[in-house]
């Protein structure tokens, strides 16, 4: 049949010559590529005893900012939620009480707040949308775990560590 | 000139036939659309309001069939009323979008700009306007105004330094109300809104101040951070009511009735005032007749993460087998 274009091309198979027919060259030079990698750097490593660096700009789980007082940054706004792609943050706010103004930076403050990590897609929306610079997708991947409902992170894996800000200097 | 004779006036070029003592913004409302200019201040519903809050400015650039000559200022079309010929620019004329820019942001020279915090976000008409109309800063190097905080009842939240000066719940508390109890104290840069002697709201249709507030000056305090407005799902509802119409926009969260408001039409003006017995105390969907989900406009925020069905299909809620099968993972020991 007449081709439609004219791409095609022919391959020739010469027959093999006697080298090539006893197999044994080709077989020692592909054992010569596989020894060489003995000797090379290894490309893995053995995690979790050694871990790679994350790039700079790796988004991994979330974590809640303290600001320079160490008062939750949070004031549950909802713009997270809301620009949230997959759902997976809620959130109930609450009223701050007095005497508690070293414990919340603003007037209202997120009681609960949850992240389902099964839904999080790490596109980093919620850093992005919020007003407070509360949030940050700045920690590790997110460990695996056997039940579902463990994958749902509330405060206390979400808020970070108090802080004293004269000891980072 | 007949009584009953229609007067012509064409705005951004529309031309509209309307009855005499129509004003500029009525005229502009009956054609609709984007050249109806914003208001802040005027309320339909509400006698004498309008004229405060100068963001309805528009250019009149021929005066009338009689009188050509052009308006010398921009004027407040919510309080000027159309003459027969009366050609008016709104959103082509620069002059006019210029002004109104720098009024939104006179507006927000003492807005505390506390959105997160605000119960209103997201359905506030400030934020409107300044998405629309204003710049992304402020040039304002001052200290904001600040007031010290006036309790006016168990019901209503007043944050004074959220308030434009619109005069609308005034107007509220003069034409609903038969014993009014707060207005405008102060003048100029002082004036606030406040309740006589402290004396609280109790009149039965002061909760429409929350409806008719532009900002989030007066809020629900039964609603008060319970939930944002985008989160919420307006269902529409009404009741047998002896005081009111009682048709109203009950927010659910889940199966819960957050907030009660009276239904708000395209311009965020209520469609009737509703009484408190209704707003406040009937927070039970059993009070209530559902007429079906309120039609959010998509541009709205509150039309976000929402799904059409009135409830969502239960899927393992009412399989015993699933529940069974999932106990495990529905298990949480503590809510964080």
């Amino acid at each position: 049949m007449e081709p439609l274009s004219n791409r095609k091309k022919v391959l020739e198979q010469k027959p093999m010559n006697f080298w090539e027919r006893m197999y044994l060259p080709a077989v020692l030079k592909g054992m010569g590529v596989t020894i060489k990698h003995f000797f090379r750097k290894k490309a893995t490593v053995s995690y979790p005893e050694v871990a790679r660096p994350y790039s700079k700009n790796y988004r991994g789980l979330h974590s809640l900012k303290r600001d320079e007082e160490g008062r939750e940054r949070c004031t549950a706004c909802g713009l997270c939620a809301l620009s949230c792609p997959a759902e997976a943050i809620t959130m109930i706010s609450a009223e701050r009480k007095k005497g508690e103004e070293h414990l919340y930076r603003e007037e209202k403050y997120a009681a609960v707040y949850e992240i389902n990590m099964l839904r999080c897609i790490f596109c980093g929306l919620c850093e992005e949308a919020c007003p407070k610079e509360a949030i940050y997708l700045d920690g590790p991947h997110v460990p695996a775990d056997y039940l579902r409902k463990d994958f749902i992170y509330g405060k206390d894996k979400l808020v970070e560590e108090r802080f004293d800000l004269h000891s980072l200097r | 000139m007949a009584d009953n004779e229609k007067l012509k006036v064409s705005i951004d070029g529309i031309q509209v036939e309307v009855a005499p003592g129509t004003t500029i913004l009525n005229a502009a409302r009956q054609i609709g659309g984007d050249i109806v200019p914003p208001a802040m201040c005027y309320y339909s519903k509400l006698q004498g309001s309008g004229g405060k809050c100068r963001t309805c400015l528009v250019k009149v650039s021929k005066g009338s069939e009689k009188d050509p000559r052009p308006m010398p200022k921009l004027v407040a079309s919510c309080r000027t009323t159309v003459m027969d010929g009366m050609e008016v620019q709104n959103i082509t004329s620069n002059e006019v979008l210029e002004a109104r820019k720098g009024v939104v942001e006179m507006l927000l020279i003492n807005h505390p700009l506390d959105c997160p915090i605000c119960d209103q976000a997201g359905e506030c008409h400030l934020q409107d306007l300044g998405f629309e109309h204003g710049a992304a800063a402020t040039r304002y190097e001052f200290e904001r105004r600040t007031f010290e905080r006036i309790d006016i009842g168990d019901k209503i939240q007043l944050h004074m330094t959220r308030c434009i000066l619109c005069y609308r719940c005034v107007f509220v508390a003069d034409q609903l109300t038969d014993k009014r109890v707060h207005g405008v104290l102060g003048r100029g840069d002082a004036a606030e809104i406040s309740t006589y002697i402290e004396k609280a709201i109790d009149n039965n249709f002061s909760g429409n101040v929350i409806d008719v507030c532009p900002v989030g000056a007066l809020t629900d305090k039964t609603f008060r951070f319970k939930n944002r407005v985008w989160f919420t799902k307006p269902v529409d509802a009404h009741r047998d009511c002896p005081d009111c119409a009682g048709k109203v926009t009950l927010w659910y969260k889940g199966e819960e009735v957050l907030r009660v408001t009276a239904r708000k039409d395209q311009y965020g003006e209520v469609e009737a005032f509703i009484c408190n017995t209704c707003r406040f105390d009937k927070k039970q969907t059993s009070d209530w007749v559902i007429e079906g989900p309120r039609k959010v406009a998509h541009t709205s925020v509150i039309s976000a993460n929402h799904y059409e069905t009135l409830k969502p299909l239960p899927v393992v809620k009412e399989n015993p087998k699933l529940q069974e099968a999932n106990k495990y993972q529905f298990e949480r020991s503590v809510r964080l």
